[in-house]
């Protein structure tokens, strides 16, 4: 279903999706109206699903992100739903992931200082239902955060 | 910090969900003129608060079935082997992203494959040996939600 030209096109957009599509056109070794047919066709596809804007939390005052990895209660056949469900009513939870392994939850949070991430964890994550544990990764620094497939 | 009304945090929402929405058309959903509209995103670019795009791409489609979170543990610290290490994750295509943490371990990876043998290939051949790596702890991604955030 997708040929080189694709992946080409694909992977130069997810190296600069900021760039116009002339130059991109330039980069992938198409002309302006094969990309723009391209592209067409991968979003009808659903391939391309959109290109989301990268909100810097920082700059909005959120100095603090932490991964919490959750264990849940599995006896309880609805804790997954249960806790997804509640884990997405609090407005500072920015990713809920579901894992296959020794972790079965993951759940992003920022906070704007320490206090306020005390405040949350106390009030607002530890009052989810169904955590059977918890254990907290605070971030440092982030290395590499393109996210970009190997196409 | 930058000071936001509810029209700014509108358009970073709006931003966020697509990050190529003209100021035209923005405008004309936050009820202001196309220039009063790109003044407001060029002030929130030049904040910071939109850093860059992301393409969102269905990984399934493009051939990528398996994404596994891995929890580093560096066997040897020290200023030298961080460096190295970062530099060595960092250039794995199949790493998409690389977080520096606190507290169980020392990296978190978000790593994308074709399948579980794929992975097993990049693990194996790519992650445990590179330079400094310890316990190395895998969790395969089942469901990914990303909320808005606090905006």
């Amino acid at each position: 279903m997708l040929d080189d030209t694709d992946r080409r096109i694909l992977r130069q957009y997810q190296a600069a999706p900021d760039l116009p599509a002339a130059d991109l056109a330039d980069r992938a070794g198409v002309t302006p109206t094969t990309l723009s047919r391209r592209l067409d066709r991968l979003r009808g596809a659903g391939i391309l699903r959109g290109v989301r804007g990268v909100i810097h939390w920082p700059s909005l005052g959120y100095t603090v992100e932490v991964s919490l990895r959750i264990q849940l209660d599995k006896t309880q056949p609805r804790a997954f739903d249960e806790f997804i469900a509640s884990a997405r009513e609090v407005p500072e939870v920015l990713e809920i992931q579901t894992f296959l392994g020794s972790v079965d939850a993951r759940v992003q949070l920022i906070a704007r200082d320490m206090a306020d991430y005390q405040r949350l964890y106390r009030e607002r994550i530890l009052t989810l239902p169904h955590i059977a544990d918890i254990e907290a990764l605070m971030h440092v620094a982030r290395v590499k955060s393109a996210e970009a497939l190997p196409l | 910090m930058i000071a936001l009304d509810e029209i700014d945090r509108g358009l970073i929402r709006a931003l966020a969900e697509d990050a190529q929405a003209s100021a035209g058309a923005l405008g004309r959903r936050f009820g202001l003129s196309q220039p009063a509209c790109w003044r407001r995103i060029k002030r929130l670019r030049e904040a910071g608060v939109i850093a860059g795009a992301r393409l969102d791409l269905d990984h399934a489609a493009l051939g990528f079935g398996v994404t596994v979170f891995l929890g580093v543990k560096l066997a040897t610290k020290g200023r030298v082997s961080l460096e190295d290490f970062e530099r060595a994750v960092s250039a794995i295509p199949e790493v998409q992203t690389v977080e520096h943490v606190l507290g169980l371990y020392d990296y978190r990876l978000r790593v994308v494959a074709r399948d579980i043998p794929d992975f097993e290939r990049v693990l194996r051949r790519r992650i445990m040996t590179l330079p400094g790596v310890g316990n190395v702890e895998a969790n395969v991604l089942l469901s990914e939600e990303r909320r808005p955030g606090p905006v």
